[in-house]
């Protein structure tokens, strides 16, 4: 499936298959196509969704380097480590300067499934902040 | 050294920044080429494997020929034997012994087309466990090379868009707000929709006739008697 079928295959569910939420999609261009999905009333933090060879990657984006407070890092790091396994279907990693939660499907992925993954890496990244807020300046 | 573990220097060597790419496009090169010589290679085997297979059963065959023929003429042999003539037995017995060398000529010919074959089998394993390796630090490379590309076209959109990224605990704060705006929302709704319904003050204050009541047929005619009566 290309990021455009994925797209409408998501806009075709139903709201249950969504957990309620409403997505709103935006195809970002480039070398990389990625799906933007927003879920409503938390648009600021959205889920990128891109496809690999080998499969579908759903990350969000948490926040980068400089909003650690210095002191705090290696706690911050710690309390990943002692989440990433815990959490359902998502993981903690880090690309350039930015942490993120990223989940991985498997390309043959139904789009109930994938809805899912969104939905609860979505949950994952509000209650990540959450609990690692006083790491954060 | 292995492709995980320059990758993994090249972390930690800085090349974490935006733009920079960890792998370069020529170890992917090299990577892919690696793979597609792999394949070449194991295709290459497996023809030859089937040459050798092909003759070793084709051995086989010659071998079991020539064991019945041994066979058949040592049959011979006894017959001539019974019937007493010598020197027949002695001519068959000559043939027999020249086939016997062909028979071990074969056999060894047959020996060495099995340990090649065994060979052969194994260096495909190897090289299609060698592939495999190949191929799985082939999709790391490329899963880091589309993260990186896809998290600058994220970054670039932003930047376009002239939208800030604003800090993940803003972000939880505006989310957290919209949620209790949703959540007060969903309550007020709650509320105007109970005031609508029969459990509301009115219809439980109307219900044990207090206040302004509606009149009714009994109290209308009520209303009558009382008016004749007067």
């Amino acid at each position: 499936m290309k990021i455009k079928q994925i797209a409408k295959a998501l806009e075709e569910l139903n709201s249950d298959a969504r957990e309620g939420f409403d997505f709103e999609y935006q195809i970002i261009p480039g070398e990389e196509e990625v799906l933007q999905i927003s879920l409503q009333n938390r648009e600021e933090i959205p889920v990128y969704l891109t496809e690999t060879d080998t499969q579908l990657l759903c990350i969000s984006y948490l926040w980068d380097e400089s909003e650690i407070k210095t002191e705090s890092k290696t706690d911050m790091v710690e309390m990943m480590l002692d989440m990433n396994i815990p959490m359902p279907l998502s993981s903690f990693s880090r690309i350039g300067d930015k942490y993120a939660v990223f989940g991985a499907l498997s390309l043959n992925s139904s789009a109930e499934d994938i809805a899912h993954e969104i939905v609860t890496l979505s949950d994952n990244a509000i209650d990540a902040i959450d609990v690692m807020s006083d790491f954060l300046k | 050294m292995s492709l995980m573990k320059k990758i993994f220097t090249a972390f930690r060597g800085g090349a974490r920044e935006a733009g920079e790419a960890i792998v370069d496009a020529n170890s992917i090169r090299i990577l892919e080429q690696e793979i597609k010589d792999a394949e070449n290679h194991i295709a290459k085997a497996k023809q030859d494997l089937t040459t050798i297979m092909a003759k070793e059963m084709q051995s086989n065959r010659e071998i079991d020929r020539l064991k019945k023929q041994i066979e058949e003429y040592e049959g011979y042999a006894v017959e001539a034997l019974n019937k007493g003539d010598e020197n027949l037995a002695i001519e068959i017995a000559e043939k027999i012994a020249s086939i016997e060398p062909e028979l071990s000529l074969q056999e060894e010919t047959k020996s060495s087309f099995s340990a090649h074959a065994e060979r052969l089998k194994e260096l495909v394993k190897k090289t299609e466990r060698q592939l495999g390796e190949h191929k799985r630090q082939l999709v790391m490379v490329k899963t880091t090379d589309s993260v990186q590309k896809a998290t600058s076209a994220i970054s670039d959109n932003f930047t376009n868009s002239n939208s800030k990224m604003m800090s993940a605990t803003d972000s939880l704060q505006r989310i957290k707000q919209k949620q209790k705006d949703f959540d007060d929302k969903l309550k007020a709704a709650e509320m105007l929709e109970e005031g609508n319904s029969d459990t509301s003050l009115e219809a439980k204050m109307k219900k044990a006739g207090i206040g302004e009541q509606t009149s009714s047929a009994s109290s209308v005619l009520d209303r009558i008697k009382a008016k004749k009566g007067a």
